[in-house]
């Protein structure tokens, strides 16, 4: 497990030189940097149209201290594909990472990532899910809670959140987590894990966003540390076929022990319209995905 | 001269159909990276590839994708590692890749691609037309029709040449006719391994540049700071396009010498010297105008075929210096652009003078077969009509052919 010092150690190395283009309070510019501390630096990351293609700044600069690919919005899995057969092929070791949204990961590059995580191509993949199309200004993706308000779904979207994270573990490769921005240490454990492990490996990355969500910009963390509180985003972990709730999460498989729902719903303009019903429906989708994945969890360990 | 074999200095005689000769130069060509998705015609391809990849007869990785979207955002990124790698499609599959070709192309990546010209539905048509490979002519990427399977390897194989030179960085496409070539058998010659290796030394993966962990932090692709360095961009991607006009012809010529083959490198003329008339055609149907051109000839007509080669770079002094002083030109095309006209009909009309008559045809699309015959009387029409009337300056003339009510 990385330690606190480590953690201190890297956080006077400047692994995104000054200049980003970041909103302020963004999960991108967060989750990017302990991404790039877990992996020492020696990564390469292919980038889909989204948030971080602006973020990195502007050229002829870049803020970043990696190689940096920019590709098409659906080419981001298929990009990476190549690139990590012919690195391989050269005997180059090194991290092929993929960091891509919501809309690149679960809506338009949905073919792409399939094919590429059913070849079992030698990449991390982590999807930082800001739950809309943000870059384009809010707009609804696959990954949008039921019922939050985007620029799409004036009076709250329709469908609900696809569970990309438990898809990805339907493709049988070698390892799936979920994270959170709010988590350091678990994030940063589980890109190392992932990195040990030869084939594909997928991370979904709870990312709140302010303006999308509209909270305060100092907020980040404290939503996305409300979202696994509240139980609304779980953290776990599927490795050698075994599904694991991780320690941040561990606690609220109880449901008593998970603070109530409107604590998280309540700090973001996106559910201000709610009514008490709504908040129920919510707080009853919740509870029926946490059954679902305990019911998984009983169900592969018990082949495991 | 297509229809003549040429004699090889050095190599083996085989006999392969088109799609197969593209497999063949891809594997001479010693490529690290294959990516593709079945498509007719162009699937014989693929098939070639993974059998000789397989086999170890050539030894590169495939990917087996799921979409041709994913066939060439996945050769691009190998290219970006520094691998020589191919890809190849056809007709639905080339538009499904529509985004991902400007992409690679403005990346300055190398890269060549097989594209087995085929009509766009609806209705569903696996059958010959030029529109598919037309339709990517703005994007940045070299484009070469060949008109023999011995063409079609030839032109593939010095395509990795094209695409690498430091000059250039431009993807290349290689057109192929469906079925008419991609599906017909002929003898070709094929050089040795040692000679292509010779002339062809694996790709050096720090040109123009590499993505690779642990390499040098570049970033590829992130907004300019200023519009101009965008505009700027495309100025040199259009100046590296003249510059491979050079590139071309240096290629065939080295090529020339050591196989023995001799190309012109971007047109091509049939009985040109002394003609007063000329037909322009470009891919497989060529060979059928060329026994035109000889039957007209027979008949007492002064008359040519000038054979597009590449469309990209565009051959516009090639084609001027022929057209000069000439009474008329008439350009065939296996393509449309709908409100338009003819393709190549439509370019290489303002590089006829207006005193001098054209013509432009629309013909033998979806594969409908256009025969020697009909050549021969199109063109006929054309030049007499013009000794009775004078000039004429139409650009789009539909050929149609009399079916007497069809079945």
């Amino acid at each position: 497990m990385v330690t606190m010092s480590e953690l201190h150690k890297y956080g006077r190395t400047k692994v995104i030189m000054p200049g980003t283009a970041a909103c302020p309070g963004c999960p991108l510019q967060i989750g990017l940097r302990q991404l790039i501390m877990a992996l020492d630096g020696k990564l390469t990351l292919i980038i889909p149209a989204g948030c971080s293609s602006v973020i990195p700044g502007v050229a002829p600069y870049t803020s970043f201290t990696v190689p940096v690919i920019h590709v098409p919005f659906a080419s981001s899995p298929s990009v990476a594909s190549g690139l990590v057969r012919a690195l391989r092929a050269r005997g180059i070791d090194g991290h092929v990472v993929v960091w891509a949204g919501d809309g690149a990961t679960a809506d338009i590059g949905f073919a792409a990532l399939s094919g590429a995580a059913y070849r079992n191509e030698d990449i991390i993949y982590v999807l930082a899910d800001n739950e809309a199309y943000m870059n384009t200004g809010i707009q609804a993706s696959g990954t949008t809670p039921q019922k939050a308000w985007t620029t799409t779904s004036p009076r709250g979207k329709t469908e609900g959140k696809k569970n990309v994270a438990l898809i990805m573990l339907m493709h049988k490769i070698p390892y799936v987590a979920t994270a959170s921005i709010a988590y350091p240490i678990d994030f940063i454990d589980k890109v190392r894990k992932a990195a040990s492990i030869k084939g594909f490996k997928f991370i979904h990355l709870h990312a709140p966003c302010p303006p999308g969500w509209k909270f305060p910009d100092d907020y980040t963390v404290k939503v996305a540390r409300l979202a696994v509180e509240t139980g609304v985003w779980v953290l776990w972990e599927y490795y050698q076929g075994k599904l694991t709730i991780s320690p941040p999460s561990a606690p609220y498989r109880d449901k008593q022990r998970r603070k109530p729902i409107e604590e998280y719903l309540r700090i973001q303009g996106r559910f201000a319209h709610l009514s008490k019903d709504d908040i129920n429906e919510i707080k009853a989708m919740v509870d029926q995905e946490w059954d679902t994945l305990m019911n998984l969890v009983n169900a592969l360990n018990y082949h495991a | 001269m297509i229809n003549q074999q040429n004699v090889i200095s050095r190599g083996v005689r085989k006999i392969m159909v088109g799609d197969h000769a593209v497999a063949e130069a891809v594997k001479m060509a010693r490529v690290n990276v294959v990516s593709a998705y079945p498509i007719t015609p162009q699937t014989l391809i693929v098939e070639k590839l993974s059998e000789i990849i397989d086999k170890g007869e050539l030894k590169a990785d495939f990917i087996r994708v799921e979409s041709e979207f994913a066939a060439l955002a996945s050769v691009y990124g190998a290219s970006a590692a520094g691998a020589r790698a191919f890809t190849a499609t056809s007709s639905h599959g080339l538009f499904y890749m529509y985004e991902m070709l400007w992409w690679a192309a403005a990346s300055r990546l190398p890269l060549v691609m097989a594209v087995v010209t085929r009509t766009l539905g609806p209705p569903w048509n696996i059958h010959d037309e030029h529109t598919d490979l037309l339709a990517i002519r703005d994007s940045g990427w070299i484009i070469g029709m060949a008109s023999s399977v011995q063409e079609v390897f030839d032109m593939t194989l010095t395509a990795f040449r094209i695409s690498e030179d430091e000059r250039v960085l431009l993807p290349v496409a290689v057109g192929l006719d469906g079925f008419v070539l991609s599906h017909t058998t002929e003898p070709i010659y094929v050089p040795y391994q040692e000679d292509v290796d010779a002339w062809l030394p694996p790709r050096n993966p720090k040109v123009p540049y590499v993505i690779e962990p642990g390499g040098e932090p570049i970033t590829l692709g992130n907004l300019p700071k200023s519009d101009l360095y965008h505009e700027l961009h495309k100025a040199y991607m259009d100046e590296s396009m003249s510059e491979a006009k050079r590139v071309i012809a240096e290629a065939y010529n080295e090529y020339g010498k050591l196989t023995g083959k001799d190309y012109e490198p971007l047109v091509e003329c049939y009985r040109c010297s002394d003609a007063k008339y000329l037909a322009v055609t470009m891919g497989a149907w060529s060979g059928d105008a060329e026994v035109a051109i000889d039957e007209l000839r027979n008949e007492g007509y002064q008359v040519g075929l000038i054979r597009i080669r590449y469309i990209r770079p565009f051959p516009d002094d090639e084609v001027s210096e022929r057209v000069n002083g000439v009474r008329g030109v008439i350009v065939f095309d296996r393509d449309y652009s709908m409100g338009f006209g003819g393709i190549l009909a439509g370019e290489l009309m303002g590089l006829v003078p207006s005193n001098v008559s054209f013509k432009g045809v629309v013909a033998g699309l979806a594969g409908v077969d256009v025969s020697p015959g009909e050549f021969r009387t199109i063109i006929r029409d054309f030049i007499n009509e013009t000794e009775a009337n004078g000039i004429m300056r139409i650009r789009k003339w539909w050929y149609i052919p009399n079916t007497n009510g069809g079945d």
